[in-house]
């Protein structure tokens, strides 16, 4: 079993096969199961992702209003031909959109590897199979790869925003999706490993700051740049750039920025974009007036 | 390590929107109900931390209602569970508490039914992965992810030798195990996680031993 990216790294090399492989392996040992059992149960979770995407393509809208409809905005924006960033890019956002808004609207997703952070990976593979053409054993694969990187952030760090922030959910689900594409585009597993660290070291520091404390916003978008943030991360660690900072480091620093992070930005609903007066204004709306006050709040008036 | 497998990382399917505040949260309401092993003609739910703080928005009220319901983390029926309690007959008390736990997302169940009472303490620690922590009042560290088998017995020697030997005449693996007491010589606790499922036949037999007052079985 691995305990951090090294011994992943190292494992998948010693073996001469993906790191995919040496999550199913793991699995089929954990589990108990075959590996044909392995392969249908992520096959399923794949399905499901298809079902996200597909459903809020088409356009949802969440029960408060905050979220919806932005999928289908982008995705008719691409078809305009006006679009200053790359399709795949786009798509890929858009993508990631698509599964938060149906997230946000209380529909049936895949959590990955949370729920407020699934946009990214389905996002991500979504749009670069455009390019690529995996098979289905290829992407299922794919999700085995984003699961092995996922399995050591959350054995030593954290996969939860009331725990670490954003940064333990979006942050995890970039790197996992990064990491994910290099091995799909052909990377290999030490390449995968940079661009996790890459993408990580750019979601550092992130808060959880759900305003009203819905997962809505800023969730959703968070999403998007999660998705743009991995596919950037994933084509500069496929030219050949490597990150200073090894993979583990990157991971424990965010588990420490986490652990320092004030209760307020670790999804309370009290600090960041859920504090501003819009966001404040907000909460009034769909909630009413049926909060229970807070004892600070009387001090501060 | 508190994550075992990739399912815990791509997984589950659910119904939004926060695998830790409504995956999770269903998820220890479904190992209460479980442990409970009937439907609560009354339930105390007491929010702490990040839950106590955002339990409206997440959804978190009725998911833990959904898995008193008996219902899975990807139910439809979930965002009506608070209904569906009621006509069941199952009333329903939420409490946010301002103390401060060691997990922010913790949440203490109280389930009734005639002389049937139970208290149960859970915790989401993220991805939707739970931990039970309190099972009245007995410290206690259970996933809800293997099935599993709680003794209740008197704190006396030889009890943990006599279950175990039961376990091992059926060939019976166990994975996770652990015995707390709230005081010397009076009740105790034995929490037993498995690999395989468990028989009937186990059950019974468990429950022939003298000192053994309760066996609770825990499916996957």
């Amino acid at each position: 079993m691995f305990r951090n990216v090294a011994e992943l790294v190292q494992l998948a090399e010693e073996n001469q096969v993906k790191i995919a492989e040496i999550m199913i392996r793991q699995e089929i040992e954990v589990s108990g199961l075959s590996r044909e059992e392995v392969l249908a149960k992520m096959d399923r979770n794949l399905a499901v992702m298809e079902q996200a995407v597909e459903r809020g393509l088409k356009g949802v809208h969440s029960h408060t209003g905050l979220t919806g409809g932005d999928a289908v905005l982008l995705q008719n924006y691409i078809k305009s031909g006006r679009a200053l960033g790359g399709t795949i890019l786009l798509d890929a956002v858009s993508k990631a959109v698509a599964t938060n808004e149906v997230n946000a609207a209380m529909g049936v997703i895949c959590a990955t590897p949370t729920a407020g952070s699934a946009g990214v990976v389905p996002g991500t593979l979504f749009a670069v199979k455009e390019k690529l053409n995996p098979t289905r054993q290829e992407m299922i694969e794919f999700l085995f790869t984003a699961a092995a990187f996922g399995f050591v952030v959350a054995n030593n760090a954290s996969i939860s925003g009331a725990a670490g922030g954003c940064q333990a959910e979006v942050g995890s689900a970039s790197g996992m999706a990064a990491a994910a594409i290099v091995e799909l585009a052909g990377g290999s597993p030490k390449q995968a490993a940079e661009a996790m660290a890459i993408t990580l070291k750019n979601m550092l520091g992130l808060v959880c700051d759900p305003v009203a404390g819905l997962v809505e916003v800023p969730c959703v978008k968070r999403n998007a740049m999660g998705a743009s943030n991995a596919i950037t991360a994933a084509d500069m660690a496929l030219a050949g750039i490597t990150s200073r900072i090894p993979c583990d480091e990157v991971i424990h620093a965010m588990f420490l920025i986490g652990q320092s992070m004030p209760s307020a930005l670790r999804e309370t609903a009290e600090g960041g974009l859920a504090a501003t007066p819009t966001g404040k204004r907000l909460e009034q709306e769909i909630f009413g007036n049926d909060k229970p006050f807070k004892l600070k709040d009387l001090v501060l008036s | 390590m508190k994550y075992r497998s990739a399912f815990d990382i791509i997984g589950p399917v659910m119904i939004g929107p926060s695998s830790s505040h409504t995956a999770g949260a269903a998820r220890i309401g479904r190992v209460a109900r479980t442990l409970f092993g009937q439907l609560p003609k009354k339930a105390v739910i007491s929010l702490y931390g990040s839950f106590a703080k955002t339990y409206k928005g997440h959804g978190t009220d009725f998911a833990i209602v959904a898995g008193l319901l008996d219902l899975d983390t990807f139910d439809e029926r979930m965002p009506k569970s608070l209904d569906i309690a009621k006509e069941m007959g199952l009333e329903v008390i939420f409490r946010t508490e301002m103390a401060v736990t060691d997990h922010p997302n913790t949440v203490k169940i109280n389930l009734y039914h005639e002389d049937n009472e139970l208290e149960l303490v859970g915790i989401s620690i993220g991805g939707g992965t739970i931990e039970i922590t309190e099972l009245n009042s007995f410290p206690l560290k259970l996933s809800g992810e293997h099935p599993a088998i709680l003794v209740i017995h008197q704190d006396r020697f030889g009890i943990i030798s006599a279950v175990t030997s039961v376990l091992s005449k059926y060939e019976i693996n166990i994975g996770h195990m652990e015995v707390s007491r709230l005081e010397k010589g009076e009740m105790a606790l034995m929490v037993i996680e498995v690999d395989q499922k468990i028989d009937n036949r186990v059950i019974e037999e468990l429950q022939q031993l003298s000192n053994v007052s309760q066996i609770i079985r825990m499916a996957e």
